[in-house]
């Protein structure tokens, strides 16, 4: 019995490790704020995005390559998707399967945004993309209502970095 | 070419300095706004000053590409409705660069406007110096102004109501919300809100 157990624990290991499909969790704002508050040596990247907006799609590839590029420094990327929680199945799954985006993925299900920009950065409108890049051990934070070229985007990841 | 790109990072720096991309320059509630003269679907071109009557307009940037801007198409005519004949029409303006989006092109919006009966002006900013002007960044982005004197000044900005996906589920319509106050003559109690949509596709530079 007690084998039995480990077993299946050790299959529910298995089936959580790295490597199988992304998975995508829906998150309240509550969640998301506290991600975005976190007090460490990191350096978090956290881009709001949608599968429905054509810059956002257009700039994935250069998050995504954070994670190769910047290998071994401590830098993590987040991929907030802003499509309607309805879409979660039809549209976000089969996009981030279909990218093979290997960035964490998450849904923010938030029906009322005027709720939340002001929190996530007053200066904030509510045009995507829109990134957050911040560090709270060096207690240093930039925002971004724009798209990024591959240029930019190194300029500033590194200006957190040096 | 090295010249250049050591003059980038400068250029960047005063880009983020004066904030223009951060946080862009345009009005605020209470700022008056200058006219515009955009050409109408029809082939006329469009000022605020053309309509003696109007006490004030309801200015909503928007396009035929964005699914936020789809989704609140019929919410934006339904604003004229309820609002043309208390003295504020809409005046819907497409700031996107047909270039970069060709079904946001003049002939595009055309199509658009005769198959959905647009009961309101359908503009284009070519130039794109509109909504420079305003301030606005994403579609729907939507400004009331109100009439005061010769000028029109601006009442609220922002959001259309709570809920993009589904108008049955909205809780707050912002908009209804500060057009009751200003149809009362009193400020907006909520003049300004904000809402995702989709970035305005700027012309390159």
């Amino acid at each position: 019995m007690k084998y039995l157990s480990t077993l299946l624990l050790a299959a529910g290991l298995l089936w959580a490790a790295p490597g199988r499909a992304q998975q995508v969790s829906v998150i309240k704002f509550a969640d998301l704020q506290k991600r975005l508050s976190q007090q460490n040596d990191t350096t978090y990247v956290v881009n709001f995005w949608a599968t429905w907006c054509a810059p956002c799609v257009k700039e994935l590839p250069l998050f995504e390559q954070l994670n190769t590029t910047q290998a071994g420094k401590k830098v993590k990327v987040l991929l907030v998707s802003l499509d309607y929680a309805s879409q979660l199945d039809k549209k976000v799954k089969p996009f981030v399967l279909k990218r093979n985006l290997k960035s964490e993925v998450v849904l923010l299900n938030e029906p009322d945004p005027n709720s939340y920009l002001e929190k996530v950065d007053p200066k904030w409108s509510g045009a995507i993309p829109f990134t957050v890049i911040w560090n709270g051990k060096k207690n240093k934070r930039a925002t971004f209502e724009r798209e990024f070229t591959q240029p930019e985007l190194t300029a500033e990841i590194n200006k957190f970095l040096l | 070419m090295k010249k250049l790109l050591s003059f980038f990072p400068a250029l960047l720096t005063l880009v983020l300095l004066t904030g223009f991309v951060a946080d862009p320059a345009g009005y605020q509630v209470g700022d008056k706004v200058a006219d515009f003269k955009l050409k109408n679907v029809d082939g006329k071109t469009v000022s605020l000053a053309d309509n003696k009557t109007a006490k004030g307009y309801i200015v909503v940037f928007t396009c035929n590409t964005c699914p936020y801007a789809k989704a609140y198409e019929s919410r934006i005519i339904e604003l004229h409705q309820k609002y043309a004949s208390k003295g504020y029409p809409v005046v819907a303006i497409n700031p996107n660069d047909e270039a970069s989006v060709p079904g946001d092109s003049f002939a595009e919006m055309k199509a658009r406007a005769a198959s959905k009966k647009y009961p309101f002006p359908y503009l284009q900013d070519a130039t794109q110096q509109v909504a420079r002007t305003y301030g606005a960044t994403r579609t729907p982005h939507l400004y009331v102004v109100t009439r005061q004197g010769s000028d029109f000044v601006v009442s609220y900005i922002g959001a259309i109501d709570d809920n993009s996906e589904d108008a049955k589920l909205v809780k707050t319509k912002y908009v209804e919300q500060a057009m009751t106050d200003i149809l009362a003559g009193k400020p907006a109690a909520t003049s300004s809100t904000k809402a995702i949509g989709c970035t305005i596709k700027w012309k390159k530079a």
